[in-house]
């Protein structure tokens, strides 16, 4: 074979290997400097480098360099105005060691960076140029043979440096998406920061029309995430149902305050008033986007009940959707265990004695059955923070006494469960 | 074909102050960048000249071209001289065309390299006189 056939399908075969590392975005690094090999031992250059244009910073990374030894620059100054300039389409290679086109090189790269590739005995500039942008230089030293680079070996670098223009600027591409997926993950986090604060100044809202019920939804958003969570919901349904909890009785903001601060047990027409706010928290929640599913049908159905005598629309069973089933028995039990302006709050027992009467008829038994091993579990120990213990206060669960009562409680919930399951 | 994640250390043996590298069939990937690091390696540790052995490669690409520039430029840095042993007479013709064989001598195997390089008085001259691969 003749030598010049040999250095052909060399540089041949180099262009087709230099597909195959380009088509390999495993690692950016990696390939730059893989497709600098290919470039350099397809010409016989002894040394090269690879730089990409740092945009906003005017500078030029050394992304690969080979044979300029250890003190080689990580990064070389250059101005935007070069970079416009380079920006034309199909540029040509810059030679540094022909003293008729040195000051055409000087105007175009800048003083500056031809002294410091001539140190570097670099002589070669191509620049990488993909959609009119400017986006690096492979950068050549001089060939094994000493001799001049042929406008045949010209071209070869032009075609494989269009080649590797576009694998960065791929690269580029793909990291900004990756940076813009990163920024807006962290607005999103912001978003829903702000979001749950809102939420919380909501709660802290209602509350404050309700003298009585201070805390009522804070603990109710807090009793549901429990409850959903012990039920083997996901965390981001976990949250949504905390948010849920929450905003349960939004609807009070436009009931009148007397009807909830009554002092008394309201009559059936104040009765009719306080229950529009299932219906009128859910016009208030509807319009807005939640980054959660459904929360407005929570808030509109925590009234509901299995037996379908609960309101506002008497759903039954499966009707109800399963959040406002949790929220549901989360608002009964606060209810339970607090005192109101009309009643004391009842003792555990007593509690217990309402789940097993209304277990099916007013609440959901698998929820209550959640509701009752989350309780068993802080009362035994087995979680590491005991927040029903902490919100129905010290000494309300004697570990002794409600232990056997929700031992017996969960598994009579639970075999009611499976029998129904089984119905 | 990149392959970072391929470890195995590059083989080489020392014959008195001459180090011999296998070239091994990491040479035609960026792995082979290796062999690079490892004939520095012998010449910061005193090695006064090197051998890169082909006898287990095949053909050599692009890739493989590069590296060996590199360890040229490694080897006239510390003004060692270098010969590659057991190319391959596809090889040898494009280290040729390439221009390699202007800074590294060819042998035969790694003994007549070994022989080569101990006639050569290395305090002065550069290069081992070229032996013309058949
Ligand atoms: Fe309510």
């Amino acid at each position: 074979m003749s030598d010049q056939t040999t250095k052909l399908i060399h540089a041949f075969s180099a262009l087709a290997d230099l597909g195959e590392e380009l088509a390999d975005t495993r690692d950016f690094e990696e390939m730059v400097r893989t497709t600098l090999h290919v470039v350099l031992g397809a010409l016989g250059v002894r040394r090269g480098a690879v730089a990409e244009y740092m945009q906003g910073d005017d500078t030029l990374r050394i992304v690969a360099a080979w044979g300029l030894g250890d003190d080689a620059p990580a990064t070389l100054t250059f101005a935007a105005a070069s970079a416009e300039m380079l920006s034309a389409p199909h540029p040509r290679a810059l030679s540094l060691s022909e003293s008729d086109q040195l000051e055409l090189v000087q105007h175009q790269l800048g003083d500056t960076l031809v002294a410091t590739l001539g140190e570097l005995r670099l002589q070669l500039v191509v620049p990488l140029v993909v959609h009119k942008k400017f986006v690096g230089f492979i950068l050549l030293g001089d060939k094994a043979t000493d001799e001049e680079f042929t406008l045949y070996e010209r071209e070869v670098v032009r075609t494989m440096a269009r080649h590797i223009g576009v694998g960065i600027f791929n690269h580029r591409l793909l990291r900004e998406v990756e940076q813009r997926a990163e920024e807006s993950r962290g607005l999103y986090d912001n978003l829903r920061t702000i979001y749950r604060d809102t939420v919380r100044a909501f709660a802290a809202a209602i509350d404050c029309k309700d003298k009585y019920t201070q805390g009522h939804s804070e603990r109710v958003g807090k009793y549901s995430e429990i409850i959903a969570r012990e039920m083997g919901w996901s965390e981001e349904q976990v949250e949504g149902i905390a948010v849920a909890g929450y905003l349960h009785d939004i609807g009070k903001l436009v009931v009148e305050r007397d009807i909830i601060n009554a002092p008394y047990k309201i009559d059936a027409k104040q009765s009719s008033e306080l229950n529009r706010h299932p219906a009128a928290g859910y016009e208030i929640l509807a319009p807005i986007r939640h980054p959660y599913a459904d929360i407005p049908l929570m808030a509109k159905y925590h009234h509901e009940r299995i037996d379908g005598r609960g309101y506002p629309e008497g759903l039954t069973g499966d009707q109800i959707p399963p959040g406002a089933k949790i929220v549901s028995v989360a608002d009964s039990f606060d209810a339970m265990t607090t005192d109101r302006t009309y009643k004391r709050r009842k003792v555990f027992t007593e509690v217990v004695e309402d789940f097993r009467k209304n277990a099916g008829k007013q609440f959901a038994p698998e929820v209550l059955a959640a509701l009752c091993r989350a309780m068993l579990k802080e009362v035994n120990g087995e979680t590491k923070e005991r927040v029903i213990i902490k919100l129905l206060g010290k000494g309300y669960l004697e570990p002794e006494e409600c232990r056997p009562l929700l031992v017996e409680l969960i598994a009579e919930l639970e075999s009611g469960v499976s029998l129904a399951a089984a119905q | 074909m990149v392959d970072s994640h391929d470890r195995s250390p590059v083989r080489s043996a020392r014959s008195g102050d001459i180090a011999v590298i296998y070239a091994s069939d990491y040479l035609n990937k960026l792995s082979g960048e290796r062999i690079e690091r490892e004939c520095r390696a012998h010449l910061g540790a005193g090695c006064r000249a090197l051998v890169v052995d082909f006898k287990n490669t095949g053909l050599v690409n692009s890739i493989g071209v590069s590296i060996m520039l590199g360890v040229i430029d490694a080897a006239e840095r510390a003004h060692a001289p270098l010969v590659f042993s057991n190319v391959n007479s596809q090889a040898a013709q494009l280290f040729e065309i390439l221009g390699l064989t202007l800074h590294a001598s060819l042998a035969d195997d790694e003994h007549a390299a070994l022989r080569m390089l101990s006639e050569v008085n290395v305090a002065q001259p550069r290069r081992v006189p070229v032996g013309k691969h058949t």
